[in-house]
């Protein structure tokens, strides 16, 4: 026994070392963090107690442990296969990275802290992150650290954020987490499709094309008679819906559906039916495709970390993995441009918390102060990544300024957002958001596709609810 | 044995049975391998290729689709590898040499509830895991073992149909002289079950180690309950989160090549030995 | 043959049987009575968590059992039926054919071991992986689609994990590549156990190879079909991988391809202890009652089999005996 596996060890460390010798050899230029640390990449990914402290951070994707490697002036080194960073004082952040999707990454955080009591010192979790559809469960818990009373920011450090992006995460008036990004919603079309279309592709005169939601099905129409779909899938639209619901989705033990929600089913099924949308869902390898050189789509609705994060690399020909640069040429990059759209939304954000129990106070102030509050990184990240940081002021030069947007077509797509931030309110924001979303996209999708009527939806929706919330015990749908 | 056909129109008959006999086995053969032709050939192509269309030729992206799935750190293939490695080594040698042993106390000794045993072991034998999974989740949190391999090893000690294979393969092949002078010989009970009737045993150990190494390599359900981190996955695991993990869906060829991953080790080995396993099915297996 | 010695062992030893049967004994019971027991102990209690607080355990009596007959387990219920029964028909008939070809000695089909190879091979395949390979061909933009596409076969993408039945028949497709290469292979050796000298009397006699599989053959391997069955039937109860993976735990359209399982694991997932108790028990008691059709199937008809396979003798005697009764 103790052969054979000390033998898989050796087999298996040996994979990584041809790994990281291929990425050695392979890279042409792209991925100089992996390239880079070659050498260190066996001693890095086995013990991370070997010295110093450990920072555990737990998410959901590597959106933030790149902006962490790439912007957190600390990092020292990056382990190849990135699941650990090293700090320039030793202390090692191993990342604990769960997929959000069915509540998953809610189940294993839950799990993770309700074990904080007893969970060795360098197991517990110091930092985790949370998304606006479930912030207020963590928020409104003892497991999540004041981030001015327990973790030491002060109001001047968060003078520039986003007011709505503190209130998200506030009760009582105690403050417990703080991120780097806003996420005010736009609409990102095609202007290609655009200018066949309406005959132009100018942002101010498509916005005015699809300023309310009559103008839009009018689009909608006429995009299809070109032969285009106006929207990838079914869930593309559901944000402008459910944003501007009038109020939270749970009242005590009550789920109450929205008439927005209503309208939102209503429309979806008539372009289904009328062949305005390509049938995708949200995330699924058709509508990622739709997004990129074979795409017939007019527009998605996205937001800020959406564009950069999602947008782009669905647009790419080669992706950035390949060793191809984004820029016009390959793919569609350049080919896309964002206007606001037929009503205001805001779409994700992810907050950064500090765990109760944590022995890393100074370290998580630091990492807060740094990712989320400097000034200058935060005006970096967005000329770097185009990416729509929380600082206010960084924000409106950014905006005022002649910063052109190369993805965009040159579009100053920051003075669009600068404007749609202001507008987010999220106040009807509640703790089961997430699970509630999943389900109703999901049970509703039977309804678009004709695989069930509106009312057999309806029930499927409660049904599956109730297996994620046994606690909603009942749904009232609007008259 | 059979006898030859006697007349040309059998004959034809004959060919005629044969050629269909072919053509449906061909059919059903390209049925088993055509998917996994196309897993190879779209796991050498770039996530634009496939998006474009359909090929049945290779492309030339298998080493950097290859390079891209090792160096993502969301779906950490080296320690997934290295993980089902262990848990399906450990579960396969504990499953056989104690399946063997308990097979052995049977057959071999004589003792009030010998039947009885015998008995509540093929009672059990179908009984799904997956009916006690609750009581067995909160156990190992209960014991502390929740996130650690142990809960994924050591349970199959108790491997009933492993047990029943090894019994039958005693009843026909262990002749209790061979104990008897043994013990003679003055050798210990587990010496003697160690070192005479464990090498007798070779084969029938050597299939059930392959098939429970198999099984717990693909087992998903009770591992996917108890892994929580990154490190500790095992690579069905790693494959569902790779279906649930939009973000991860960028780069379809990045898909292709870690499915290829988790399947073509299995596939080699088995070809490797498929003689061996083949036979081997038909061996005990009656009862597989 | 090789003769069996008496096991006489004598008592002194017995206390062996119980030191080497122990471990089996000790780890079931820690990990798989134990937790059956409790189990069963939690079905009876409202017992769940509402965000990162824990309700209950409150005693609730057949509350769970009565909210899961009431609602949806008649529904998860027939489907797990009817995805097991998609892939066991045509598991069964293929490999009931293929059993009977390579067994034909008049065929003598070369390559066998080519075929028994290639059909063995999807049952080694990790399920997860097999399900994610089918996702991702199947899908609306998928290779599938786009050979169908080409050929012409169909002008508009074929949304086949969108519909009931697509679903249901790529999850029936993927069973039925799993399973039937073991099917066949256990069904040769039973077809194998059937003495020669029956089908060499048949042929005699003027049979066509198609009235000697259905009057020679299948009325002598029907023991091992009826195993073959119940085994495949409680492999279907546990029906998970393929389906979690394929519809991503959803369940597909209209949550028709949620099984039993699916259906554990979505309150085991959400730590709705009580109702997963409950579901667990109506499994429980659904198996342990195919669990005593396969005991009864393995103690009584045992003996007709493994004659069949180590008792040459004694059974091409029977057979041949039945033979000359059946033959005239």
């Amino acid at each position: 026994m103790k052969k054979i596996s000390r033998r898989n060890f050796l087999l298996a460390s040996g994979v990584v070392t041809i790994g990281a010798a291929l990425t050695a050899c392979g890279g042409s230029s792209s991925t100089s963090t992996a390239a880079s640390s070659t050498a260190s990449s066996a001693a890095a990914s086995e013990a991370p107690a070997a010295g110093g402290k450990t920072l555990n951070i737990w998410c959901w994707n590597d959106e933030f442990q790149s902006r962490f490697n790439d912007y957190y002036p600390e990092v020292a080194e990056i382990a190849a296969d990135k699941s650990t960073t090293t700090l320039k004082d030793g202390t090692i952040v191993k990342w604990t990275i769960n997929p959000n999707d069915n509540n998953n990454y809610q189940n294993k955080l839950d799990e993770g802290l309700l074990n904080q009591e007893s969970a060795a010192d360098d197991d517990k979790i110091d930092i985790f992150l949370v998304e606006a559809d479930y912030a207020l469960k963590y928020v409104d818990s003892d497991y999540t650290l004041d981030v001015k009373a327990d973790i030491g920011l002060t109001d001047a450090d968060l003078a520039q954020q986003y007011q709505y992006t503190k209130d998200i995460v506030s009760v009582d008036g105690s403050q417990r987490g703080t991120t780097w990004q806003a996420t005010p919603g736009l609409f990102a079309y095609r202007r290609s499709i655009a200018k066949d279309v309406l005959g132009t592709d100018d942002p101010t005169e498509v916005q005015s094309y699809l300023s309310d939601w009559d103008k839009f099905n009018d689009v909608a129409a006429q995009a299809y008679a070109k032969g285009y779909k106006m929207l990838s899938g079914f869930d593309d639209s559901f944000r402008t819906f459910s944003n501007n619901i009038a109020a939270p989705w749970v009242d005590g033990t009550t789920i109450n559906v929205d008439e927005n929600m209503m309208k939102w089913v209503d429309q979806t099924k008539e372009y289904t039916d009328k062949g305005y949308n390509n049938k995708s869902s949200l995330w699924d390898s058709q509508w990622a495709a739709d997004q990129g050189p074979t795409g017939k789509v007019f527009g998605f609705f996205y937001s800020t970390w959406g564009i950069n994060f999602t947008l782009l690399g669905n647009s790419l020909a080669t992706p950035v993995a390949d060793g191809e640069k984004p820029q016009v040429g390959n793919g569609i990059y350049g080919d896309y441009a964002v206007c606001e759209g037929p009503q205001p939304y805001y779409w994700g954000g992810t907050w950064i918390c500090g765990a109760a129990g944590s022995d890393n106070i100074d370290l998580i102030r630091d990492v807060m102060q740094k990712l989320t509050c400097d000034e200058a990184i935060m005006k970096q990240i967005t000329l770097d990544t185009e990416d729509y940081t929380n600082n206010e002021k960084a924000m409106e030069e950014i905006a005022s300024s002649d910063y052109k947007s190369d993805f965009l077509g040159g579009q100053n797509h920051i003075a669009l957002f600068a404007e749609a931030a202001k507008k987010i309110d999220m106040s009807n924001a509640g703790p089961y958001d997430q699970g509630i979303t999943e389900s109703f996209q999901a049970a509703f999708k039977d309804y678009f596709t004709g695989n069930v009527d509106e009312d057999t939806a309806k029930e499927n929706f409660k049904t599956s609810v109730q297996e994620k919330y046994p606690e909603l015990t009942d749904v009232v749908w609007p008259a | 044995m059979a006898h030859a056909p006697k007349t040309r129109s059998e004959k034809a008959v004959l060919s005629a049975r044969r050629a269909w006999c072919y053509l449906v086995l061909v059919l059903i053969s390209f049925l088993c391998l055509f998917f996994f032709y196309i897993l190879i050939v779209n796991s050498t192509r770039t996530h634009f290729e496939i998006q474009k269309g359909f090929s049945l030729l290779p492309g030339k992206s298998m080493l950097t689709n290859f390079k891209n799935v090792l160096a993502d750190a969301n779906i950490p293939v080296g320690s997934g590898i290295r993980n089902s490695l262990i848990v399906s080594a450990c579960s396969a040698a504990l499953s056989v040499y104690f399946s063997a042993l308990t097979a052995y106390g049977i057959y071999a000794y004589n003792f009030r509830f010998k039947k009885a045993a015998f008995a509540i072991i093929l009672l059990i034998m179908t009984m799904p895991t997956q009916v006690s999974a609750l009581g067995f989740l909160q156990l190992i949190t209960k014991m502390g073992l929740k996130n650690s391999f142990i809960p994924l090893i050591v349970p199959s000690i108790a491997a009933p149909t492993v047990f029943f294979f090894m019994k039958q393969y005693l009843d026909a092949s262990l002749p209790m002289e061979i104990v008897e002078a043994a013990r003679i010989d003055g050798a210990g009970e587990f010496y003697t079950f160690n070192h005479i009737v464990l090498p007798i045993m070779k084969p029938a150990l050597a299939v059930q180690a392959i098939f429970s190494f198999v099984a717990s390599w693909n087992n998903y359900f009770i591992p996917a309950l108890v892994l929580d981190s990154a490190d500790k996955k095992t690579l069905p695991i790693l494959i569902a989160q790779l279906r649930s993990a939009d973000f991860l869906k960028f780069d379809m060829g990045k898909v292709y090549m870690m499915v290829a991953i988790a399947i073509l080790p299995v596939i080699v080995v088995y070809l490797l030995l498929s003689k061996f396993i083949v036979r081997g099915i038909a061996l005990g297996g009656v009862k597989g | 043959m090789r003769e069996k010695t008496k096991k006489k062992g004598s008592i002194s030893y017995a206390k062996w049987g119980y030191i080497f049967i122990a471990p089996f004994f000790i780890i079931f019971a820690v990990f798989q009575l134990i937790p059956l027991i409790s189990t069963i102990y939690y079905s009876f209690f409202e017992y769940y968590r509402s965000g990162l607080k824990v309700i209950g355990p409150n005693f609730a009596g057949l509350k769970n059992y009565i909210t899961l007959f009431s609602t949806d387990l008649p529904k998860y219920f027939s489907n797990t039926l009817i995805l097991w029964i998609i892939g066991f028909i045509p598991q069964i008939a293929i490999s009931l054919l293929l059993a009977a070809w390579f067994t034909d000695l008049r065929l003598k089909l070369k390559g066998q071991t080519f075929f028994k190879t290639v059909i063995y091979m999807p049952n080694l395949i990790m399920a997860s992986a097999f399900a994610m390979l089918f996702f991702a061909l199947f899908s609306d933009n998928g290779p599938v689609n786009a050979v169908l596409m080409s050929m012409g076969w169909t002008t508009e993408p074929i949304s086949f994990l969108n519909t009931v039945w697509g679903n249901r028949a790529l999850v029936g497709l993927m069973n039925f590549l799993m399973w039937f290469g073991n099917t066949t292979i256990m069904l040769m050796a039973a077809i194998m156990g059937v003495d020669p000298t029956l089908y060499e009397a048949a042929e005699l006699d003027g049979c066509t190879p198609n009235q000697m599989f259905w009057k020679i053959t299948i009325p002598l391997i029907r023991p091992i079909l009826v195993y073959v069955m119940i085994t495949s039937m409680i492999g279907g109860l546990q029906m998970f991988d393929v389906p979690q993976i394929l519809t991503n735990g959803k369940g597909g359209p209209d949550r028709t391809s949620t099984t039993m399982i699916m259906y554990l694991n979505n309150h085991l997932f959400s730590k709705n202890y009580g109702m997963a108790g409950a579901v667990s028990v109506v499994l429980f008691l659904v198996c342990a009652v195919l669990c005593v059709v396969v005991y009864f199937s393995l103690t009584k008809e045992d003996d007709g089999l493994t004659k069949a396979q180590h008792n040459e003798l004694k059974a091409a005697k029977k057979v041949a005996a039945k033979a000359a009764k059946g033959g005239k």
